[in-house]
């Protein structure tokens, strides 16, 4: 029988995995990877306590999430493809401009 | 009536802050005519004002409310009654006749602007200190003409000693004012008003041991401003300021607040009679201990000083002894006399090139007749002599002293009349008659014809200002409570007799051994009263070794250990701290976006870690 903690390890899980993604990675697009891992994770979270408790505002919550991180991602890759086009690598040592 | 009121008030008040506007700029003669002109019409106004009140009743206006917070109500309100009236024409005559006579007495001096808008300022602020009908009012007067008397002694800053004479002036004052104020503050504690009327109405039913700690502690007030001992060092200093500083400050007006206090709260001494026979006795002490230092001061303005201080101590003998409309006669009369002492002494000072010494004088009759004669009325007033000013009320105060019985006090004022003469003669003769002491390339000369005739009004009233007794006596006791001597009269003409006659023969004693003999012989300085006297009984000597010096080590020691070891050292501690952790943490901006990542995560584990484990006690 899978159970609300089997969820909640998953969810663990898959957050750790994101984190050590956003930690580790230097290339711009598997960052975005890791985000909707991280994202996702939060999610999975959501409609598990959700459904445990028999309470929908979990769920339309995790509605709300999927489509910020849609909207994210879409204006994100727009970004990265003009990043390409201009300097030719998505690597994120290369966004150095701000640097005192 | 109320527009003259105002007049008088603010009138030096607009000059002060016109003349102001120049206070940096080099001499335009116009200030000075401006400042005097706005004095005048504050003279003027208030000689209306006392016509008023002679003839009608006094005046009392609320101007607008002041401090209104809770339980306090303290409204801006001047009263002009007998005795408010009585000082503002004293003030604003005497200020006027220095005004005029700074106009020539400043002419070289390269600050002749910030002069009249200090001198103006110090107006404003001993009117305020008369006309309010509050002990808020008074106070506020009371710091404004100690801040002024210190911006004016100090004038020129650029003498050490006098900059130090102001802080001497300041700091003593202040002393005096914690007194003053603590006893403000009892008043307000038990009666809940600062209003005269409200005050003077509910001490009659207060536990006579508080009025008079009360009235000590106004009374110390009164010590500083009228330097009595012991906060009388500060008089002598004092006297580094400019001359027509000394005659308007420290002769007629500041130093006499403390009179008024005393004279203006009557109705609290007479309540503690007591505490008020402590005051004469204080008064007594001083007017002899002072004319005693007097004697031998060789300085010209000092001397003066001096008998500022002897006089002084008269006036509180007869205000301690209830005798407040003589007491307020005397301080009136001798403001007349003792500017006029120091005017002349200014002129003398210019003539002489600031020679103070007066041994350094002599024969200065032949060229400044008129500063001579003015001088020479002006210590025949201040002698007591028939039929000049002095000698109507100091007479009056010697009289009440009898009539008291206290007759020590009779007897010490008595002493000190004499020992008035001889100084005052003294000096007369040192500066003015005998042979030249100064060098042949001194070419004394009198002073501007309009400075002398300004001077003629004082002299005017030093002479004949004695006859307004009777119409005095009537006018304030209207307010004040009467006094009448009730003494047999053959001890009344003995009584009169004695002191003209120790006053008269002090005179004939200094003309005889200056005139005649060409003064003491030179044993007399080595004598060891002479050395006692000539430094002040050493009380300025004794104040710097037990107070002033352990003081300074005391301050060296807070300075450098406790200050800058401690205090210092805690404060940069802070400032250390946080340029080291700005220095190790800068490292962080290193502009990678991945590093910043990487701290996001370090400080969302933070959070975490707070919001799981720290629970807020709720």
């Amino acid at each position: 029988m899978i159970g609300l903690e089997h969820y909640l390890v998953l969810t663990g899980i898959l957050f750790s995995i994101g984190i050590v993604g956003v930690i580790r990675r230097t290339n711009l697009l598997m960052l975005f990877f890791s985000t909707e891992i991280l994202l996702n994770a939060v999610n999975i979270g959501f409609a598990a306590v959700s459904k445990y408790y028999g309470d929908l505002n979990g769920q339309i919550f995790s509605f709300f999430i999927i489509a910020i991180a849609a909207s994210e991602v879409a204006v994100g890759l727009g970004l990265l493809v003009l990043w390409y086009k201009k300097e030719g690598t998505i690597d994120l040592t290369s966004l150095q401009m701000m640097k005192g | 009536m109320e527009k003259y009121l105002y007049i008088a008030l603010f009138a030096p008040l607009v000059g002060s802050l016109f003349v102001a506007l120049f206070a940096s700029r080099p001499k335009m003669l116009f200030t000075g005519i401006l400042a005097s002109a706005f004095i005048g019409i504050s003279m003027i106004a208030s000689f209306v004002l006392l016509f008023h009140v002679y003839n009608h009743e006094p005046l009392h206006v609320e101007m607008m409310d002041w401090i209104s917070a809770g339980n306090i109500d303290i409204p801006f309100g001047f009263i002009v009654d007998e005795v408010s009236v009585i000082m503002m024409v004293t003030v604003t005559l005497v200020s006027t006749v220095v005004h005029v006579y700074s106009i020539g007495y400043m002419d070289h001096d390269k600050s002749f602007n910030r002069f009249f808008t200090y001198l103006s300022a110090f107006v404003f602020s001993m009117l305020i200190l008369v006309m309010s009908d509050n002990f808020v009012g008074l106070f506020i007067g009371w710091e404004g003409v100690g801040l002024c008397s210190w911006m004016l002694i100090g004038f020129w800053y650029h003498k050490h000693s006098a900059s130090w004479a102001a802080n001497e002036a300041f700091i003593m004052n202040r002393i005096a004012d914690l007194g003053m104020l603590m006893g403000l503050f009892l008043i307000y504690w038990n009666v809940g008003s600062l209003q005269y009327s409200d005050v003077f109405e509910a001490v009659k039913t207060l536990n006579p041991a508080l009025v008079g700690t009360i009235g000590v502690l106004l009374f110390i007030g009164a010590m500083g401003k009228s330097a009595q001992f012991p906060l009388h060092t500060w008089l002598a200093d004092a006297m580094e300021g400019p001359t027509p500083v000394s005659a308007l400050i420290h002769a007629a007006t500041m130093v006499t607040a403390g009179v008024y206090l005393v004279i203006r709260c009557g109705e609290i001494y007479t309540i503690i009679p007591q505490v008020g026979f402590g005051i004469a006795c204080l008064g007594a002490f001083v007017a002899v201990f002072a004319a005693s230092m007097a004697l031998v001061n060789n300085d010209l303005k000092r001397i003066i000083a001096y008998s500022t201080l002897s006089q002084l101590g008269y006036m509180f003998v007869a205000g301690g002894l209830g005798a407040y409309w003589i007491a307020l006669f005397h301080l009136m009369t001798h403001a007349f006399f003792k500017s006029l002492l120091f005017l002349g002494a200014g002129n003398v000072m210019h003539a002489m090139h600031d020679e103070l010494n007066i041994k350094k004088m002599g024969g200065l009759y032949g060229s400044m007749k008129a500063t001579a004669i003015l001088m020479s009325v002006a210590s025949v007033a201040l002698a007591g002599i028939y039929p000049f000013a002095g000698f109507f009320s100091k007479d009056k105060i010697l009289e009440v002293a009898f009539n008291e019985g206290a007759y020590f006090l009779w007897f010490a004022l008595f002493i000190g009349a004499g020992l008035t003469a001889f100084y005052s003669f003294r000096l007369v003769m040192l500066v003015f008659f005998g042979e030249k002491k100064y060098g042949h390339e001194l070419h004394p000369h009198e002073a501007q014809p309009f400075v002398i005739y300004a001077l003629m009004p004082l002299g005017l009233l030093a002479a004949i200002s004695g006859f307004f007794e009777h119409s005095f006596r009537e006018f304030t006791t209207r307010l004040l409570s009467d006094y009448g001597v009730h003494l047999e009269h053959h001890i009344e003409v003995i009584l009169i007799a004695s002191t003209l006659g120790i006053a008269i023969s002090g005179i004939a004693f200094a003309i005889y051994m200056y005139g005649k003999r060409g003064g003491f012989s030179a044993c007399w300085e080595k004598s060891f009263g002479y050395k006692v006297l000539s430094n002040q009984y050493y009380i300025p000597k004794l104040y710097e070794m037990v107070i002033i010096k352990p003081f300074g080590v005391a301050s060296e020691f807070m300075w450098k250990k406790i200050d800058v070891k401690i205090v210092d050292f805690t404060v940069d501690l802070i400032a250390r701290v946080l340029y080291a952790s700005g220095e190790k943490s800068r490292k962080m901006q290193s502009g990678n976006l991945s590093d910043m990542l990487r701290w996001m995560i370090v400080g969302i584990v933070i959070l975490l870690a707070l919001a799981i484990f720290y629970r807020p006690m709720v």
